[in-house]
């Protein structure tokens, strides 16, 4: 019998992980498309308000509702999204090439570290939850949850799961970092954060999405 | 910078030379100007009132998000060097994905009103 296989290759000469992830990506763009058909149905059908770009007043209470998307804060959090996929791509390209770019200068030392673009990539995305978690609790307090009306359901529905893809990234991102802290992170290794890196930069490009479809297109 | 994925022992014989050129560090540094630029340009066109009562405002925000959207694939997610069954698996179910959403908009009246 032969040695275990070190690489998964399949007939195509690829190796199967990463066929396996642009498989599962594929299928992730089926998956949020829906979402945002789902959104895209649905809006400008709700009957009662808080609507995302128009003020509303409650006929019943006399209640005063203004738009209820914050463009400010969710530019921020886009932004902060977008540096988290620079971060990413710098973390790759430090773990595929230590050892082997010069390291003399203070600033050549911190490129070429994939600890530091590791962690600015799960501060980075943490940061973009934490703006997430301030949105949903203002829209609560605003009177906007899931069961208020079909902007709700549909904004919570697709926003929540991209959100909870965020997280998972975020986990994703800790565990190559405690792999790295506990025997470093190489060349040898590139697969490995390459498979995390498109999950991430995936999770990036639906954001973009999102972004128009939902925040600006009004 | 170039290099070749590393081959083993037991790779199949059939295994294919599996190339992959990723850009330079100051590629990447470019290309998230780029994005932020374009973001810029896309939260601006929504504060000017006579952008957006214009015709365009709809098609230029889908417009910039798709550029967006490619570059970010192309160079950050590699797609533009990588093999070209990765192209196929990432294009394919987006492609099905896109029809699908724009079926459904003509369904459901969206687009069919504005035709």
């Amino acid at each position: 019998m032969s040695a275990p296989a070190a690489h998964h290759y399949t007939s195509t000469g690829l190796d199967s992980r990463k066929v396996a992830i642009w498989a599962f990506i594929g299928s992730e763009c089926m998956l949020f498309v829906s979402l945002i058909s789902t959104y895209l149905i649905y809006k400008g059908r709700s009957r009662v308000g808080p609507f995302p770009h128009e003020t509303w007043v409650d006929p019943t209470s006399g209640h005063h509702f203004h738009a209820i998307l914050n463009i400010p804060v969710t530019s921020a959090s886009t932004f902060t999204l977008l540096m988290s996929s620079l971060f990413m791509v710098l973390a790759l390209a430090a773990v595929q090439h230590k050892g082997s770019y010069p390291t003399r200068t203070w600033w050549q030392r911190r490129l070429a570290s994939s600890k530091l673009w590791l962690w600015a990539t799960a501060i980075a995305g943490t940061t973009f939850l934490g703006f997430q978690a301030f949105e949903f609790t203002s829209f609560v307090h605003e009177g906007l949850s899931i069961r208020t009306n079909l902007f709700g359901s549909s904004f919570f529905t697709l926003t929540g799961f991209h959100g909870a893809h965020v997280t998972a990234g975020v986990i994703w991102l800790l565990t190559l970092l405690s792999i790295d802290y506990k025997r470093g992170l190489g060349p040898k290794d590139e697969l490995i954060v390459d498979i995390a890196a498109l999950y991430w930069h995936f999770v990036d490009v639906v954001w973009i999405a999102i972004f128009t479809l939902v925040y600006l297109i009004k | 910078m170039e290099h070749d994925t590393p081959h083993s022992d037991v790779a199949p014989a059939a295994h294919a030379h599996e190339e992959t050129h990723h850009p330079d560090w100051s590629v990447y540094w470019k290309v998230a100007l780029i994005l932020t630029l374009i973001t810029i340009g896309e939260v601006w066109m929504y504060y000017v009132p006579a952008i957006v009562a214009s015709r365009a405002f709809v098609p230029g925000l889908l417009a910039l998000s798709a550029l967006k959207f490619a570059i970010v694939v192309m160079f950050y997610m590699h797609l533009k060097y990588d093999h070209k069954l990765f192209r196929a698996l990432f294009t394919g179910p987006l492609l099905i994905a896109a029809s699908t959403l724009i079926a459904l908009m003509f369904l459901f009246g969206h687009l069919s009103a504005k035709l």
